[in-house]
């Protein structure tokens, strides 16, 4: 055992620039990855004099607030879970498996939520269903309707989430062999038959891991519940962030950032060491068709208007914040104007570049980050391999309000501080984001004979020429799913943000939400706009620059 | 002076996943002079890639050295050990063109730019790419892509070049065309050569030395002409060429009895007169006849009947069955000329060539 390690690192030591970079992204995971988890842990399980103890915990018990807030976020999650993989199911199994018109175009649709901030849908549901809403006080009359509470919270993390399940379950439907159903046919098996027996239960393990991760999103959503939840309705997230911000009490925040990190690390264990093994993809490198015969044409078009009524809605709240940010007072005084996009370029304008300047700065260093990790871990032996995979994917499973409070636990004092600048939050996004590139990384690094990394090396090429000439351009659409992901996330991330902004460093997302909070929910609808133009022309820049990965777009993984 | 290539004892252990300790190679030793091309030859999983793969760096060895002349290389990076290998899959850079693939490693090394110009047009002129230089490695037949990855070892003019398995993605015609492209180019070069196969004929037909692996050990060293005909062992003989296994006990150092005849060997037997050994007869050194059902038994003669008949063109192949012995292989030249055999017909048969082994 240690004396393979010392092997190992007697290899590595031959090449010391791949020594040196090891040893520093180890210490970087420790110190920016699970040092602030620990200290959430450890400062939930320390009473006010320092020392252990479990008196936090007990609150859970004793305050109906804190219980409430777990039961809440446990409900949502599972009520999201469930609607999100049902619609997310039936677009994937429409736009995969089914000649049907306008795929391209659903499937943009689809996805769109994934890109624009966590919380639009809860903005344009104000708007069509708040107390001035469209809906609900223009078309019905209605004065006594309420948005917030349970079923606002779940009708907007259905929109945004649904989305996350249908990318899932479309990789497990594409991957399963259409011969599969040609054989069940054959051997006389009914299409419903061929469903439930053959297809079902062979998507089931997606199905599973889709639900998981829709779950995971939900508990740690930060936005949705903030803006709809109401203060009858509490959740864990925006409990834990009222702790903190609002009553500056560390200790209860962390206790409640610690009892949302429990389902949420168990959900993502369960995903990744058990479903994971158990996923049936068949690629066989062989052309198939893959126009299902199972589903008869009124299946097949009733399913289609399920996908379709979908896109519709997304149309419907895209074009309602759209509406939203050009009128001069929703629900009083609907005259076409500017003045929101005027607050936002002129008061707004610092926010807006720090937003940039953060994302601009996160993403290469992501990115980057990502395919590194990727290619050691894949490609390299060395003592601590494992323990370098799992503490940098470990955040895909922490909420971001966990890692936020970490963050101002670990960096608010000695010997680190980092709070109210612009690293933290570079550093904050670079570390939570990292995961997706990696995972892809990996995957795709896996398909790359390693005897072309080693044929360089045998040229005279070191590690890091290697990675830098020959691997990363061979990863190329890896890498790409990589910046990509980590952009859109810089720009939209809200619920570890919303711990680090400052007075100097201020992100667009906090501002939309303190702008929902303060009721002008025009400006809220006119940031929100400029933030999506920004992601859709920083989607063509990142394209361009990288080249060739244009086709992977659609699969990066959210 | 000392030889390009010296290995010492070298081993290497891997662990399964069981936890037993596999055993890859198992104390190798082995010299290669300045520009021969020597053979690791096996069937799979007897270690000689793993064997290759220690030569090139890319696997450490548990214990034993590496000599590159007189400079120890084993504990050296794969990049600074002057090698250059040819692998079984080319691994040609999808992303560069062959200009691009074959000037890598030169740019690695820091080579000015006219240097690397005249060298690598060099090389393609040589393998006959320089139409192809603009070329990505999709837009190339299998042929090409082999002669970009040979051109992109030669043109680092190293001190060792390695082949693992060149020419196992190519078709039959191409790999001989290949065999003979590699094996001319590399003694024009004179550059010491490391070749890895399971394919006897291709190692026959390039190598000055040939170095049969089993199970991660030498079985046996020697010319291809050396291998064949005196084989050490029963797996050897094997996997040489085709080969029969007759019984037989041995009467003094150059003669042997088997199934009732007295039969001459090649070369002679150090085993102990009276001793039970296992002689190897080649099947196209069998010397068969027609003969008649009751024929006189001459001396190293064996006398049998035809069980089954095969034409393969160039050749017969023939199963005769022999009393006493298990069903012989006889090939015989030019079928066409001379005519098939039926099966049933009586044959005599006086194999030559016979080299006997010590039965195990």
């Amino acid at each position: 055992m240690f004396k393979r390690a010392w092997q190992e690192l007697r290899i590595i030591a031959r090449d010391p620039i791949l020594l040196a970079l090891i040893v520093l992204i180890m210490a970087a995971l420790v110190v920016f990855v699970v040092w602030p988890l620990a200290r959430v842990l450890l400062t939930a399980f320390q009473a006010p004099d320092g020392s252990f103890s479990l008196s936090n915990f007990e609150l859970l018990g004793q305050r109906r607030l804190y219980r409430n807030a777990l039961r809440n976020s446990l409900v949502v999650g599972g009520l999201v879970g469930l609607v999100g993989v049902v619609i997310g199911y039936v677009a994937a199994f429409v736009l995969t498996r089914t000649n049907v018109p306008f795929k391209r175009v659903l499937h943009t649709l689809v996805m769109l939520p994934i890109i624009s901030p966590p919380f639009a849908g809860a903005i344009s549901i104000l708007f069509l269903f708040g107390f001035n809403g469209l809906v609900t006080r223009q078309l019905f009359g209605l004065t006594n309707f309420s948005i917030y509470g349970m079923h606002g919270v779940v009708l907007s993390q259905v929109f945004t989430f649904a989305p996350i399940a249908y990318l899932n379950l479309r990789g497990v439907l594409a991957g399963l062999n259409p011969t599969l159903e040609d054989a069940a046919l054959n051997v006389g098996a009914s299409r419903w038959q061929v469903f439930w027996r053959v297809i079902f239960p062979l998507s089931l393990p997606g199905v599973a891991s889709a639900f998981l991760v829709v779950l995971i999103e939900s508990m740690a959503d930060f936005g949705n519940p903030l803006v709809l939840g109401g203060a009858a309705f509490p959740m864990l997230a925006t409990q834990a962030y009222l702790e903190i911000t609002g009553s500056f009490n560390l200790a209860r925040g962390a206790m409640l950032a610690g009892v949302l990190l429990l389902p949420s690390i168990t959900a993502f264990a369960i995903q990744r060491y058990y479903l994971a093994k158990r996923q049936y993809v068949t690629v066989t490198g062989k052309p198939t068709a893959s126009t299902s015969k199972i589903v008869s044409p009124a299946a097949k078009w009733s399913l289609y208007g399920v996908v379709v009524a979908f896109a519709v809605v997304v149309i419907a709240f895209y074009a309602v914040i759209l509406l939203g940010a050009v009128t001069r007072v929703w629900g009083f005084d609907y005259t076409l104007d500017l003045r929101h996009f005027r607050y936002v370029f002129a008061v707004g304008w610092e926010t807006v570049k720090d937003t940039l300047i953060v994302a601009v700065l996160t993403t290469p260093v992501s990115g980057l980050l990502g395919m590194l990790i990727a290619f050691l871990v894949v490609r390299r032996r060395f003592p601590g391999r494992a323990p370098m995979e799992f503490m940098s994917i470990l955040n895909f499973a922490v909420p971001g309000t966990v890692a936020g409070i970490g963050y101002i636990l670990a960096f608010n004092g000695p010997p680190l501080i980092l709070t109210g600048t612009l690293a933290i939050l570079v550093l904050n996004f670079v570390f939570r984001y990292v995961p997706v590139g990696i995972q892809s990384g990996i995957a795709v690094l896996r398909q790359i004979d390693p005897a072309i990394e080693e044929a360089a090396q045998n040229l005279g090429a070191n590690a890091i020429t290697t990675f830098r000439r020959i691997t990363l351009p061979l990863i190329a659409p890896a890498f790409f799913s990589g910046l990509v992901f980590a952009f859109v996330r810089a720009m939209t991330a809200i619920s570890a943000a919303i711990f680090l902004v400052s007075a100097n460093w201020n992100l667009m997302t906090v501002q939309i939400l303190n702008e929902v909070g303060s009721g002008r929910l025009g400006v809220a609808a006119a940031y929100s706009m400029v933030l999506l133009a920004i992601v859709l022309v920083a989607f063509g820049v990142i394209n361009l620059i990288v080249g060739r990965g244009a086709e992977d777009a659609t699969s990066v993984r959210f | 002076m000392p030889a390009d290539l010296r290995l010492e004892k070298l081993r290497k252990e891997f662990a399964s996943p069981e936890g037993v300790t596999v055993v890859a190679v198992d104390d190798v030793s082995l010299e290669a002079e300045k520009g021969a091309l020597v053979t690791l030859l096996g069937p799979s999983g007897c270690g000689k890639t793993t064997l290759l793969r220690m030569i090139a760096g890319f696997e450490e060895p548990t214990s034993g050295k590496i000599w590159f002349g007189d400079r120890r290389v084993d504990e050296l990076a794969p990049n600074v050990r002057d090698t250059a290998m040819v692998f079984q899959s080319y691994a040609i850079f999808p992303h560069l063109n062959v200009y691009e693939n074959v000037a890598f490693g030169l740019r690695m090394h820091g080579v000015s730019k006219s240097e690397l110009a005249e060298r690598v047009g060099q090389v393609l002129e040589l393998v006959g790419l320089t139409k192809m230089a603009k070329r990505a490695p999709s837009q190339l037949s299998g042929g090409q892509q082999q002669r970009v990855a040979l051109a992109r070892c030669i043109v680092m003019q190293p001190k060792l070049l390695l082949f693992d398995e060149p020419l196992s993605n190519l078709d039959a015609k191409l790999r001989e065309q290949m065999r003979v492209e590699i094996r001319d180019l590399q003694q024009r070069l004179g550059i010491t050569s490391v070749y890895v196969t399971h394919d006897q004929i291709e190692a026959m037909a390039m190598s000055d030395v040939v170095v049969v692996m089993n199970a991660g050990r030498v079985e046996q060293v020697g010319s291809p002409r050396e291998i064949y005909a005196r084989p050490v062992s029963r797996f050897v003989a094997d996997f040489i060429g085709d080969a029969n296994f007759l019984p037989g006990v041995l009467l003094d150092a150059r003669t042997v009895r088997i199934a009732g005849a007295t039969l001459t060997l090649a070369d002679p037997c150090q085993e102990r007169p009276g001793s039970n050994v296992v002689v190897v007869a080649r099947p196209e050194a069998m010397n068969l006849a027609r003969a008649a059902e009751h024929d006189e038994r001459a001396a190293g003669t064996l006398f049998g009947a035809v069980k089954r008949t095969m034409f393969l063109g160039t050749i017969a192949r023939y199963m005769v069955e022999v009393g006493g012995l298990p069903d012989l292989q006889v090939d015989v030249a030019s079928p066409a000329e001379t005519g098939l055999l039926a099966p049933g017909t009586h044959v005599s048969l006086a194999p030559g060539a016979l080299h006997a082994l010590a039965d195990a």
